[in-house]
């Protein structure tokens, strides 16, 4: 090895040493802080719940009637009407916004390029994602349920709260999806005599299937939790209403918000209870979201 | 002396004579005929005035520096520009008489005659069968026994089967940068189109895999007219019957700025290009003077 006079090798292909070694340290460990602090009380509102909801939950408190929110005993009554209520509400709300959703973000990433209305659409939206959930809630309220009268109260209607929702999200979140697809695929397709819809349905699409499948799940995810836009829009049901299109009906969400308000003890382990099941809900979305993914990246590598 | 005055007349002008010239005589049938073909993007002309014949069941290779236009004119036979949206093609191109660029031609209908390979692979992210069955599906064709064959006979064509025939249904992304080359060929090999563009195919390929498509192009040009553009001159030697040489033309008029485009500057039989050229700035490239 050639060495200088002073003793030291030429080519020094060292370790840097000092300030970059600790910036290094320094950033790393803002990364773990950060990590952490976001674990923290996801750590917490896990261990809260289950603790909380663990012991109220049976067979039974998953399937019998609701009784109205009062003093007796959490293991009387049930979240039944709920857990249906729940389920129902949210799959009809995913009917609503997930064709609209993906149908608009192929509009404005395939179809609309940059005319004026794909530049309304696309800005509207993300005005739409900005409001608060509790005016949806309202929105609906005002132009359903009010013009209905006492009839007004139902299912569909939270459904919709929850489409209005959700629509936003499913498109901003397909929109990325489409925008990732390469151009090359769209290419390869045009040059074998494929036509705009072909391509888009049997290239485009399929290639961002696995992308659209789960942001779709995480919106359904999200908008099973929301409280607010049902609030005014599904009235209240003590007995299991399978029939989404009339009739008042109930939701954990909404179960929740009126158990933990009252002073008992029994109400608000109902509340608890009823807070884990939507959790667990919640939850096999999420990994629904996680194995389409998984399912549909079978080829993409 | 006057040789040096006619050379910087050649630069000015697009060089019509020389080209007309330069068009020997072939018996073969001419499939495409672009005339006066201009490609803009915007407002920039990207390609001025570029007149040539593509003759059936011949390779044709255009060669020229970066930014000449090749693959502008190469995807103007098959009207890929009209996917960018900027880009307005003037002039005509014939397809067997037809135009090309005439008022009701569906440039679907003509791309499913003019296929194109492009120069990064681009299979689909589908399996290695689906991939090949893609173009015959979305022209109508049904049928598991009919799809298979097409499938085996086009991977077969594209020197691709014996490798990929026990795996058909892993993915086209699960292949190397050469097999996923030739499964795009064979992608557009199976749609039987009359005439294969070919956009560099193999400037992201090794020696071998190039070596490989060389050959494939040989085998298949009994039954189709390909295109092949490329920036490899020994390339174009080995491979092509006729040789277009494309350059840049910069046209420096005082108080303009630069004005460059690209244009025709030479075709002809691939030998005469590389051992006789008649132009010299076809001269300069193919030895190598100039870039």
């Amino acid at each position: 090895m050639a060495v200088t006079a002073a003793g030291r090798p030429a080519v020094d292909l060292g370790e840097p040493g000092g300030w970059r070694r600790a910036k290094n340290r320094l950033a790393v460990g803002a990364m773990w802080f950060a990590f952490l602090c976001m674990l923290v009380p996801l750590g917490f509102v896990l261990a809260g719940v289950i603790i909380k909801g663990a012991s109220v939950i049976t067979w039974q408190f998953l399937t019998s009637s609701t009784i109205p929110p009062n003093v007796l005993p959490a293991n009387i009554g049930g979240m039944g009407p709920a857990v249906v209520g729940t389920l129902e509400i949210t799959a009809f709300a995913a009917v609503i916004a997930i064709p609209l959703g993906v149908l608009g973000a192929v509009y404005l990433n395939e179809y609309g390029g940059n005319r004026p209305l794909a530049r309304l659409i696309s800005f509207m939206s993300d005005v739409m994602t900005g409001v608060p959930s509790i005016v949806m809630g309202l929105f609906i309220f005002t132009v359903w349920v009010i013009p209905h009268g006492l009839t007004g109260y139902s299912g569909m209607a939270g459904s919709f709260a929850l489409a209005c929702l959700m629509l936003p999200i499913v498109i901003r979140s397909s929109y990325e999806m489409l925008r990732l697809v390469p151009d090359s695929l769209r290419e390869g397709s045009y040059a074998l005599g494929a036509t705009k819809a072909r391509v888009t349905l049997t290239v485009v699409l399929p290639a961002a299937a696995g992308g659209i499948v789960s942001g779709a799940l995480l919106a359904v995810a999200r908008a099973a939790g929301e409280t607010a836009p049902l609030l005014f829009t599904i009235g209240f049901a003590l007995t299991t209403n399978a029939n989404l299109f009339s009739g008042a009906n109930t939701a954990l969400s909404t179960q929740i918000f009126d158990n933990v308000l009252q002073p008992y003890t029994g109400a608000v382990d109902r509340g608890w209870g009823a807070a884990l099941t939507l959790i667990v809900i919640a939850f096999i979305f999420m990994l629904a979201a996680r194995i389409v993914t998984a399912r549909f990246a079978r080829y993409s590598r | 002396m006057e040789q040096q005055e006619q050379k910087v007349t050649a630069k000015l002008q697009p060089p019509q004579t020389t080209q007309a010239e330069t068009y020997a005589a072939t018996d073969a049938a001419k499939v495409l005929d672009a005339r006066n073909v201009s490609v803009y993007y915007g407002s920039f002309r990207a390609v001025t005035d570029v007149s040539l014949p593509i003759y059936q069941n011949q390779i044709t290779a255009f060669i020229g520096p970066s930014g000449c236009g090749k693959t502008t004119v190469l995807r103007t036979l098959n009207r890929m520009n009209d996917l960018i949206p900027a880009a307005r093609v003037e002039g005509d191109v014939q397809y067997h008489g037809a135009s090309l660029y005439a008022r009701g031609v569906s440039p679907t209908a003509v791309r499913r005659r003019i296929g194109m390979v492009f120069q990064k692979p681009n299979p689909f992210p589908k399996s290695i069968y689906e991939n090949v069955a893609y173009g015959p599906r979305i022209n109508g064709i049904r049928g598991r026994s009919r799809l298979d064959e097409i499938v085996e006979r086009s991977l077969r064509q594209a020197a691709l089967w014996d490798e990929v025939k026990d795996r058909l249904n892993k993915s086209g992304l699960s292949l190397s940068g050469g097999q996923a080359q030739r499964l795009c060929i064979a992608r557009t090999l199976a749609v039987e189109p009359d005439v294969v563009l070919m956009d560099e195919p193999c400037s992201a390929l090794d020696p071998i895999a190039t070596g490989r498509i060389e050959d494939l192009m040989q085998e298949i040009k009994s039954r189709y007219t390909i295109v092949i553009v490329t920036h490899n001159m020994q390339q174009a030697a080995r491979v092509s019957d006729r040789t277009a040489f494309f350059s840049v033309l910069r046209d420096e008029k005082p108080g303009q700025s630069d004005i460059r485009t690209g244009v025709l500057v030479e075709y002809g039989a691939t030998q005469q290009i590389f051992e006789d050229p008649r132009d010299d700035r076809t001269q300069a490239y193919v030895t190598g003077r100039m870039g």
